[in-house]
Parts: structure tokens; C-alpha cells; sequence
């Protein structure tokens, strides 16, 4: 190719103009790029969560709802499900298993569920990957518990450590449950999931804990200790839970029974599927997300604006530059060539380096998304569809440059020899 | 006088917008490897005579033969490769790409004409060669083209000219930003190498001075019957 040499010289000799082109490309290509990837990789996050759950059981509320506060730790419930309900469910022919949450206390900011052991057999999440023990193992002590991947590395606990659990989920709580100690027994494997993020205590130890708590304060004097609780342990049977997980032996059970729990008659309930709810999220989120990309977009239009208008600026300071290379053989083609060759270098180079900062940008927030919300972002290269979209921007560039190509074009066939300089 | 290497009959030329034709000539011939001298005052046509022997415009009437091509009746695209082929052009000054280091710049032509590279033989080694007899030492053939002084880089453009031995040589007033001495200087070197490279020169000048030098000087206002003013 004889004019690559001509074109990287002609744009190191204006590398100036050049690098703030290439940037504000750069700047726009990785603005679309992390709004499309964060998309993808927030998505399957969430989906990654409940992949393995067919419904998710609460007291009658907002689909959206129900799945954030059950499962994502997002909000909170505003009722609960009776115990009553939860056996029943749990004996239908179709449910394999089910996994009662019960919600409502906290450790320094990280959420405690109570729960039965059938969490650590039956929860799946990915692809139908079960939780497996870094270290431990599930409760079996009244006052054991279990905690996650993240909450183990963010708070330092070891197997054996003693914490006291706040009743409450906010992060300044001013009550504690500090008349019930609990003791590390099992450090879960991590997840990349809210899963990491929540301490797991059994539902007799989320009873006996609330005990003369009734009133949502503690009476003094209405409580149990320890001993008293672990004696009486078999009889400590929570009211109510928060929601329940449900795992169906065959999956084309899910719409019937579905329809069943939402009009079950003792009891107000909802029952969701999980995917079908995230899609409903989706779309609400999606609008967001369509401005985002408008906006994305119209910086990339007004990068490549830029582009041909340095392109456009220097067409008269190069106007002897095209004198030139006309007198020493080169066609008005190869001038215009010549241009169209620079835009897709700047062009080539600005997309290049925007998803060098698009994926630089996801790994610096991976981390916060997985402390805050428990979501493990992948770092992904982007789809068939976006490398597409980065095909038809470097394609609109070369278009775009059309235009002072030929107006280059044309003073070259006008400008004969008597060149001004 | 050698056999012709250009010729042109009845040549007629206007800019697009203008009646009144610029250049009207009857006939003007210059034969291979003969050094002619063209003088006229400003605005009488001379670089617009250029421009129509390079092909870089087209008459409206008459012939124009270059090596037996007839350039009137080729295409752009075949004039284009024409003038790269057997065209060497010298401008007053500013001659070279300044993002180009010195040698990059004689070797200009040869990207666009398998021709001249050819006859270079090998470009780089060709370039070295005709940069040293324009008396530019090595040092300087790898700094950037507009790093040089302008008697320096109206050498270089010299070299250019000169490098796959062109048929032609078109100068158009390349010494007037020189000085005497660096001028008569040049002159040396450029009439050097042209007889080397067997080459034509057609070299437009409004310095008289000049003229003894050349094998023919042309007036340009006396063979141009255009009307009055520019």
C-alpha cells in the first residue's frame, strides 16, 4: 500500500489535532461500549441468581418487588408468608424442594436470612451450580452460622468467630440481638451472586432470637437464653416467613402451579418466575438504557463531526501538499484516498483505544458492584451485534470523510499548477 | 536540434469562466535533452503553460504531443500516469512534503510510477546518489524536509525531479527565492545531473541573467498571441 507511509506521515506531522481527534473518539466509543456491556453483564448477573429457582413465594406484593427484596436484598417485605403455607407448599407432589426465607436481621450492614438446610442442598445458581463449603460446614449448632464468601473476606471471620446479629437491616442499627451470640460454622465458597453477601442462621435461631420481640422491640425480661433456647429447640417453629423458594420437579408445572399459589384462598400470596420478572425489570430499566445509548450515540456523531472538521480545516494548509504529490504522479483519486486513509486510521485507533477504556472502566467497577449488590461482572469482550455496531461507526467514519475527500478532490483537478500557498 | 521530444500546434487555452484565452500559441517545440530558457512578466501565462505540458489542465483546441502521446486525447487517469512517468516539475519554492524526511521525499515519484522506479533502479540507492551530487551531505537526508533552508530544499526538489531520469524537466522559477551565488549554484548542479540523466529542461524564469545559459531562451509574450492583460 503506497499511501500508508504518506498518511501516518501526514498525521504524525499534525499528531496534535490528531490525538484530541482520536480521544474524543475514544471517549464516545467507550461510553457506548460500557453502556452496552454493563447491560449484558448486569443481566446475566441477575439471572445467574435465580437460575436455578422455578418460583419464589411471598405475601402478595408487586412481582419486581417480591424477587428484589427475596432475593436480591433490594427493599424490604411488607408481609410475610405464614409458616401453615410454607408445610403446605413444601408437601405438593410437584415441588421438589422449597427453601423458606425468613429476613428482617442484619450484621454490620450485611443481611442474615433464616433458613433450613435445604438452602445448602438444593439452591442452585449459574448453571445449576450448587454452594459448596470453602471451609466448614452448615449449621448445626441452635447459635451457629453460616456466612458468605464476601461477608467472611470483608468482615475477617474465621471458623468458630463469635458476632452478634442487629435486629433491623439498616446499616446504624441501635438494637442488638446481643443477649444470643452466634459462632462461625461454614464459610461458603464464592458465588458471584447476593449469595456471598448474606450470614445464614436456621429458622429455630431466627425464632429464639425474636422471642419477646414480638412487638418489634425487645421486652426485657420476655426473652430466652441460650441454654433455655437450645432445650427447647425442636419446638421453636418460626409464624412466619419472609418467601420461599421453590424448586418443581418437572418445569411445565411451573405455570399451573403458579396460577394455583396466586389464588390460593387462605392466604393473599404471589408466586413470580424469576426470569419472567427479570424481563419485566428489563423493561422498565430499558428506557434508561435507550438514553443512554442516545446518548452515546450522538457523542459519536459529534466525535466524527470533530474528525472531518479538523479534517476540513487543514484541506487549505494542505492544499500544497496536494500540489505536490499531483505533480509527482499522484492521481486526484490517491489525494482523495488520502484522506479517506487518515479518517480510518483515527477512526480505527479512536475505537480501539474506547474499548481499551470501556474495559478498563468495567474492571475498575467490578469490584464496588460486588460488595454492593453481590454481582459478579465478568470481563467479557462484546457481543457479535456490538463489534457490528463498532463495524458500521468505522464504516461512517470512512463515509463521513467522503466529503472533504472530494472537496480535495476537486481543488486538485481546479488547482492546476498555480498553486497558492 | 534533436528530434522533438514536445510539440504543441495551435494551442488555446482560457480558465473556465473567462473568454478571453490565456494562452494562444501557434507552435512550440523542444527537442530531447535540450535546456530551454521561457521568460515573461507576471500574469503573461507562463505557469498556465506549464500546467498544460504536465496535463494537469486541458486545451481547448490544438495538439499537445509529449514522447509521442498526444495528450490531449488521453484520459485524466492516463495523463496523470503520463506525467509521472516522464515528468520531473520544480516550483518556485515550498517543493516538499514537510512531514517526509529528505530522502522520502525524492523517492516521492517513484511511489507513483513503476516507470521511474524502475528506471532508478534501486529508489534508495538512486535518491543517495542524486542528493550527493546536489551537494546535500548524509546528515541531512533523514531530518524532516522543512528542517532544511530553502537553497537546501530546492535541491532536494531538484533530486526529486531528477530521480528515474524523467524525459522532462519542468522548472518553474525554482531559483527566484535564491540568492545570487546559491543560485548560479544550483544552476551548476541542476544542468549537471539533467545531462546525466539525458533529460529536457524547460525552465521558466523571469531573470534574464539566466538566459546565456541555456541552449534557447523563448519570450514568451512574443510567442503567446493572447490579448492584453492578465
Amino acid at each position: 500500500m503506497k499511501l500508508m507511509p504518506l498518511a501516518i506521515g501526514s498525521l504524525l506531522n499534525r499528531r496534535f489535532a490528531v490525538v484530541l481527534t482520536t480521544l474524543t473518539i475514544a471517549l464516545s466509543i467507550g461510553l457506548l461500549v460500557l453502556v452496552e456491556q454493563m447491560r449484558s453483564e448486569v443481566r446475566s448477573g441477575f439471572y445467574r441468581t435465580v437460575a436455578g429457582t422455578d418460583l419464589i413465594v411471598g405475601a402478595r406484593t408487586a412481582p419486581i418487588q417480591l424477587l428484589l427484596y427475596s432475593v436480591f436484598g433490594i427493599g424490604d417485605a411488607t408481609n410475610n408468608v405464614s409458616w401453615q403455607t410454607y408445610q403446605e407448599l413444601k408437601g405438593l407432589p410437584e415441588v421438589d424442594w422449597a427453601v423458606p426465607m425468613a429476613l428482617g436481621d442484619s450484621h454490620r450492614g450485611f443481611r442474615v436470612m433464616g433458613t433450613s438446610l435445604a438452602f445448602f442442598d438444593h439452591y442452585r445458581y449459574a448453571d445449576r451450580q450448587p454452594l459448596v463449603f470453602a471451609a466448614g460446614a452448615a449449621f448445626d449448632d441452635l447459635f451457629d452460622v453460616v456466612v458468605g464468601h464476601q461477608v467472611a473476606r470483608q468482615l475477617r471471620l474465621a471458623l468458630g468467630d463469635h458476632l452478634t446479629l442487629a435486629h433491623g437491616t439498616s446499616r446504624v442499627t441501635l438494637q442488638h440481638h446481643d443477649d444470643h451470640p452466634f459462632s462461625v460454622s461454614g464459610i461458603l465458597a464464592p458465588t458471584g451472586t447476593p449469595v456471598d453477601q448474606q450470614l445464614y442462621i436456621s429458622l429455630a435461631a431466627h425464632r429464639a432470637i425474636h422471642i419477646g420481640w414480638e412487638t418489634g422491640v425487645r421486652r426485657p425480661g420476655a426473652g430466652i437464653d441460650a441454654e433455655q433456647a437450645r432445650a427447647r429447640q425442636d419446638e421453636l417453629e418460626p409464624d412466619s416467613v419472609t418467601a420461599i423458594l421453590l424448586g418443581l420437579k418437572t418445569r411445565a408445572a411451573v405455570f399451573g402451579l403458579q396460577r394455583r399459589i396466586n389464588d390460593y384462598r387462605p392466604e393473599a400470596l404471589s408466586a413470580v418466575m424469576p426470569g419472567i420478572t427479570l424481563q419485566e425489570l428489563w423493561r422498565i430499566t430499558g428506557v434508561a438504557e435507550q438514553m443512554l445509548r442516545l446518548v452515546a450515540g450522538m457523542v459519536i456523531i459529534a466525535g466524527l463531526l470533530g474528525m472531518v472538521t479538523v479534517l476540513l480545516a487543514t484541506l487549505n494548509e494542505r492544499r500544497r501538499e496536494m500540489a505536490i504529490l499531483r505533480a509527482n504522479g499522484a492521481r486526484p483519486v490517491h489525494v482523495a484516498a488520502l484522506l479517506i486513509f487518515e479518517a480510518g486510521l483515527v477512526a480505527a485507533a479512536g475505537i480501539a483505544l474506547g474499548l481499551g477504556l470501556a474495559i478498563a472502566a468495567q474492571a475498575a467497577a467490578a469490584p464496588w458492584l460486588l460488595s454492593h449488590y453481590g454481582l459478579h461482572i465478568g470481563l467479557s469482550l462484546p457481543a457479535a451485534g456490538l463489534w457490528l455496531v463498532l463495524g458500521a461507526i468505522w464504516l461512517s467514519a470512512l463515509l463521513v470523510a467522503l466529503v472533504p475527500a472530494l472537496m480535495a478532490y476537486r481543488r486538485t483537478l481546479a488547482d492546476g499548477m498555480q498553486v497558492r500557498s | 536540434m534533436n528530434q522533438a521530444l514536445l510539440n504543441l500546434e495551435s494551442i488555446r487555452f482560457a480558465w473556465p469562466g473567462q473568454s478571453e484565452p490565456v494562452i494562444d500559441i501557434q507552435a512550440l517545440s523542444i527537442g530531447r535533452g535540450e535546456r530551454v530558457y521561457l521568460h515573461g512578466p507576471s500574469g503573461s501565462g507562463k505557469s498556465t503553460l506549464l500546467a498544460l505540458i504536465a496535463g494537469l489542465i486541458r486545451p481547448q483546441s490544438g495538439l499537445i504531443a509529449c514522447n509521442g502521446l498526444a495528450l490531449k486525447d488521453l484520459s485524466g487517469r492516463k495523463r496523470d500516469r503520463f506525467r509521472a512517468d516522464y515528468l520531473g516539475i520544480i516550483f518556485q519554492q515550498f517543493n516538499l512534503l514537510p512531514w517526509l524526511d529528505v530522502k522520502a521525499n525524492v523517492i516521492l515519484p517513484c511511489r507513483f510510477s513503476r516507470r521511474r522506479a524502475e528506471r532508478a533502479g534501486d529508489p534508495q540507492s538512486a535518491a543517495a546518489e542524486l542528493l550527493e551530487a546536489m551537494d546535500l551531505e548524509s546528515a541531512l537526508w533523514h531530518r524532516r524536509a522543512d528542517n532544511l533552508s530553502v537553497g537546501q530544499q530546492q535541491r532536494v526538489a531538484a533530486a526529486r525531479a531528477l530521480i528515474g531520469q524523467p524525459s522532462l524537466v519542468l522548472a518553474d522559477e525554482p531559483t527566484s527565492a535564491l540568492d545570487a551565488d546559491r543560485r548560479d549554484r544550483f544552476l551548476d548542479l541542476l544542468f549537471d545531473r539533467i545531462d546525466q540523466a539525458g533529460s529536457a529542461l524547460l525552465f521558466v524564469s523571469h531573470d534574464r541573467e539566466l538566459a546565456r545559459r541555456f541552449d534557447r531562451t523563448l519570450d514568451l509574450t512574443t510567442i503567446n498571441r493572447r490579448g492584453a492583460g492578465p
